[in-house]
Order: structure tokens, then sequence, then C-alpha cells
């Protein structure tokens, strides 16, 4: 059988021949040297020399200073549980928040709108307010509280409270992901899996979710840098042991109001490069994802 | 092994998308489903496969009733128009994903199915692209992609909805050639659809015409160009120009000239005839339909010409390059005479 032919080429292009890249310098916005001016001018004032700041701070007792502190049980105990429970969190909310992205794309039903706006609240609520009506839902004696107490199990003042009040935070980011991936999948790939054989599980684990996977990492990053440095709805519903259940931005104040600025920015930079780190990792992931063909 | 589709009938909030629906297509067999778009053709593709079911009907294939089978278990492959590969799975998981989704019972084993995927490649002509993406891939190279995963499941049925809509005329007519070669190599039954009369006449055993969701007729290619049943096949197939003549019988009678007349069913009486732009002739004096040059144009192998009639009509007739019409001027007068109409 003959190989379809390909057009016939009236002059050949050299192996490895790219055209000139599209300049943007010159398309919509006049001025390329006025915005880039502005941009970093604009970044520097909000985030470099802050930030500059910051580490330029713990130095100033020595090093031996910020290695102590560094070393410290209590500040070691809070980086864990801040990481530790952040993580399961963002992990929980990977779960319930592709639930919520499903239903939200998928089906139609009355008062979709308004779940869906629901799902922005713990974007708009002052994490505060969310802390303390948290706090209070699930004390031993709230609505919720009350009905897990039997069970044996306590939300409030525990580590368990700090973990609800992260998914609480964090669910928006992996639904708001999600939903447009979701919402421009191509009817046509998951008739094309049916046809094919697939059954729906095999087509939801095998077809969709391996398209869905860099949104869900993107979601995913988004609410774990956003629980790390949760610190409003965390504190009312945390208890605040140290040892047990404090977070690191907890800390920092504490060494704030004891005036121990050093070691507060000392923490900080510590929280700040874990921080650092992880999003790193998660956004190799990303490329190598993306390197798998796709977007 | 004849797929056959009876009386189906298919409507979406009460409009009709397919009324009455009923053919077979016998085993091996290459059929064609034309129609302009939102004649059904889609539609009765998708009815087919199990993605959509139809009010009433039946289908049924080598015997087994089609509508009672989950979509799955029909062992249909089929082609979409935007290729709806997957496109997280290279190439050689894309073409291997059909065998792959099988129960472990009825499953090939890994060095099976490796087997079949290369040789897939082979038949597509993508020999050294199995580890790449589908976004690594010209249209034409992913259309060939997904053409290769529906052929890995053995399919008994091969569907194929506008499977060339989006690639450009060359790639177009190479893979229409293609397919039609891969399909006698593999004898599977094949039914595509197509709103280009062109590629349906080109390609196919057999032509279904659908319009409004109703079959206007059903034949070969040269049954349908040579003895089309209804107007709109007539007209649908190609350029068509009006001639009001009396017809009696199985000749038309003008103005100073009579021709002959196809006609599915014997007529008489006045009736508005069609004729092919290459059924003419023209002249620059005697009987005919008098009318002005307005365009000469080469179109392929012949000379396009457009002319306009005393009374307004606008006639397209198609000559020789060589012939007497490639010395005319626009706005030269001639007398344009059929050599046989077409009437219904």
């Amino acid at each position: 059988m003959s190989p379809p032919a390909s057009t016939p080429a009236t002059h050949v292009v050299p192996e490895g021949f790219k055209p000139p890249k599209v300049t943007h310098n010159t398309r919509v916005l006049p001025g390329f040297k006025l915005s880039l001016g502005l941009t970093i001018t604009y970044l520097s004032l909000i985030v470099l020399i802050p930030l500059a700041a910051l580490i330029a701070r713990p130095w100033e007792h020595g090093l031996e200073a910020v290695i102590n502190t560094v070393t410290d049980e209590r500040v070691l105990a809070s980086l864990k549980v801040t990481f530790g429970i952040s993580f399961a969190a963002a992990i929980a909310n990977l779960f319930t928040g592709l639930a919520v992205a499903w239903v939200l794309t998928r089906y139609e039903f009355p008062g979709k709108r308004i779940l869906d706006a629901l799902v922005d609240l713990p974007f708009a609520l002052p994490t505060a307010v969310a802390g303390i009506s948290l706090c209070t839902m699930y004390a031993t004696n709230g609505w919720i509280g009350s009905l897990l107490e039997p069970l044996g199990i306590r939300v409030s003042y525990t580590p368990l409270g700090i973990f609800v009040a992260l998914v609480f935070v964090g669910l928006p980011f992996i639904v708001r992901s999600v939903q447009p991936v979701l919402a421009e999948f191509d009817a046509e790939v998951e008739e094309a899996a049916t046809t094919l054989g697939a059954s729906p599980l095999q087509t939801a684990f095998r077809v969709i979710l391996p398209a869905l996977a860099p949104a869900l990492l993107t979601g995913f990053s988004l609410a774990f840098a956003r629980a790390v440095g949760e610190y409003g709805s965390v504190i009312f519903i945390a208890g605040n042991m140290p040892f047990l259940s404090e977070i690191t931005p907890l800390l920092i104040v504490i060494k704030l109001e004891e005036f121990d600025y050093a070691g507060a920015a000392t923490v900080a930079l510590t929280l700040l490069s874990l921080s650092f780190l992880v999003l790193i990792v998660l956004n190799a992931a990303q490329l190598i994802l993306s390197k798998r063909g796709q977007k | 092994m004849s797929l056959i589709v009876s009386n189906i009938t298919k409507t979406f909030d009460h409009f009709p998308a397919l009324t009455d629906v009923s053919f077979q297509a016998e085993p091996g067999e290459f059929l064609a489903l034309l129609g302009p778009s939102g004649s059904g053709k889609t539609t009765l593709l998708r009815l087919l496969a199990g993605l959509d079911q139809p009010n009433t009907g039946t289908v049924q294939f080598d015997g087994i009733d089609y509508l009672a089978l989950n979509p799955r278990d029909r062992r249909i492959g089929m082609v979409f128009q935007s290729y709806a590969l997957f496109r997280h799975m290279s190439v050689a998981q894309n073409i291997a994903f059909g065998l792959t989704v099988r129960p472990s019972k009825e499953r090939p084993s890994k060095s099976e199915i490796k087997a079949t995927v290369e040789r897939l490649l082979k038949l597509i002509q993508l020999e050294d692209f199995g580890h790449r993406y589908p976004s690594q891939l010209s249209g034409g190279q992913r259309q060939r992609v997904a053409l290769a995963r529906a052929l890995a499941i053995n399919p008994r049925i091969l569907l194929l909805d506008e499977p060339f809509g989006a690639l450009d005329a060359l790639v177009r007519k190479d893979l229409r050639r293609w397919l039609r070669q891969i399909h006698d190599e593999t004898g599977v039954t094949t039914i595509f659809v197509t709103h280009d009369q062109e590629e349906a006449l080109d390609l196919a055993d057999r032509v279904v015409v659908l319009k409004s969701g109703q079959i206007e007729q059903i034949g070969k290619p040269v049954e349908l160009y040579h003895r089309p049943q209804t107007e709109f096949v007539f007209d649908f197939l190609g350029s068509s120009n009006p001639a009001p003549a009396r017809v009696d019988g199985d000749t038309a009678h003008f103005d100073g000239f009579s021709v002959p007349v196809i006609s599915a069913t014997p007529l008489n009486g006045q009736k508005t005839t069609r004729f092919r732009p290459f059924d003419t002739q023209l002249a620059t004096e005697g009987a005919g339909f008098k009318a002005k040059l307005v365009s000469v144009l080469p179109a392929g192998p012949s000379l396009r010409l457009e002319l306009k009639g005393a009374d307004g009509t606008l006639y397209e007739v198609h000559q020789a390059h060589d012939s007497n019409a490639a010395d005319l001027k626009v706005r030269d007068t001639v007398y344009i005479r059929p050599t046989k109409v077409y009437a219904f």
C-alpha cells in the first residue's frame, strides 16, 4: 500500500528550520520599556524589598542564634504541625474538591448556581469569622461537635481542628482549578472510550482523571500554599498547645509579641524556604505532566 | 453478517431528527451517509454506535438486536471528526486502549497487544511515531491514529463521522484513497458520514442520501448520478440548470427543439426540467435558450461558463477547453441547448 503522499513541496525547507518568532514588544500595549519598568518597580515595592528585609533580619545575633532558633524543639514541632496538616488538608481537598467540581459541571439540578457561589465563600469570609464559627460548630457542645463527642472524636482545640480549618480555606482552590478543565473536556473523547469498550469507571480513571491531573496539581499547590500561611481561622480552633497544635505562623506572632524580631524573622524565613521548596517540587511535577503532551 | 436498520425514528425535544429510516449494509460494504448539515446523518451514526437511543425502530447485526446491547459491547469502531484522541497517552497507548480495557479474561497478553499496535502503526504508515503524543502530530496523522485505535478492537462495523472534515483538500484526497485501501484490506463493514457529495461518490459502494431526517435515495454512485429519484438528489449531487418544458413521455419539447427526458416515472405536461452543465451544446445561432455570457473560467478538465438568460435565469455550462466556447467573449450572445434533461 502506498503511503498517503503529502503535499508536493515546491521548494525544500531546510532541516530544522523554524520560522522567526513573533515579537510581542509592539503588540497592543505600547511602551515595552515603560511597562517593564512599572512591573519591576511594582514587584520590588510589593514583594522583593519586604522579602529582602526578611532575609536580612535573622542574622543580627549571628549564625549561632539562627541555628539555635531553627533547631528549637518548639519551632520544629510547629513546622511539623503546619506542613503535615496542610499537606493532609490539601490531599483531602483533592478528593472532595474534585467531587464538588464534578457535580457542578456534570449535572443540572435546582440550586446549582447558589451551590456554585457558595464554593467561593472561604475566599470571601474573614478568616477569623470562619475560625470562630468552625470552632463553635465543632466544640463538644456545638452542633457537629456534640454528635462526634460520643464517638470519642474531638475536633475543636485539637490538631483535627486545624485540619478542618485548613480544609475549609483550601477547598475553593481545587474546585476553581478543576472546574473549567472539566467543563471543556471534549465529550467525544469520553464517547470514544465507551465505543472502545471502556466501562464508566475505566473512562473516569484512565481518560478523564489523567486529563485533569495538571489542574488538580495546580489546585493542590495553591491550597497547600494557602494552608501553610493560614493564621486567622486556625488559631481560634487549634487550641494552640505548644508541641501539639501550635502552628508556625502563630509562633512567629508569639516571638513578635516578645520583641524577638530576629527570632520571628528566622522562623518566618524557615517557613518561607520550606514552602518554596515544596512549590518547586510541585512545579517540577507539573512540568513533567505537561511534557507528557498535555496542556 | 449484514447490518439491518429498520424504521428508525428519533426526535429531540419534538424536533424530528430521523423519520422512519431503513437501510441495510451488506457484509464488507462501504456505505456513505450523504446529506446537508441537519439532515440527521450524524444522529444516525450515533444511534448505531449506541451513543444515543432511537424512539422507535430496530438495529440488527448478524441477527443480534444491537439496540439492546451496551455501546461498549457492540464492538463498533468509531472515528470522530474531532479525532477524540487521548491527549495524555502516546500514539501506541491510544491504539492499545481498546484492548487494555478489556476484562482480564478476554484481554490479549502484553506481547499480543504490542504486536497488534505495531501492525496497526505499520498500516497507518506511522511506524516510528508510537512513542509520540497526539499534540506532536499533524491533523492527518491524528486522524490516522484515530482510525488505527478504532481498528484495534477488531470491530464488526467501522463508523466514521466526517473523518476528513477538518483537513485541507490535498490531505483529504490522499486519506480518502488510503481509507478505501484499508477498507478493502480489512474487509470490515464501513459506514461513513459526509456532506461532501464528491467524497461520497468517490469512496462508497453505495450512498444513502438523507434530507431532513428521511432517506431520499439509496444507490450506487453511478445510479444516483444517472437515475436520481428526486429533485433534491439531483441538485445535491452537482450543479443544475432549470429549463421549463412540455414533457411528453420520454421527450421534452422546447421552443424549436426536443431532447430526451430522464425521469423515475413517465411524466406528461408542463414541467420545470433540469440539466447538468456538461449536458449542453453552445451555438451562436439556432434554437436554444438565448443568453449573454457573464464569465469564462477554467474549472479543472473543462471550461466553466456563466450565462444570463433573457429572463434573468443564470446558467452554468461546462465545455471542453478546445471547443468553440474558448473563443467567446463576455457579453456575447449565445444559444444554450441541453442534450438531455431530467424531470421529477
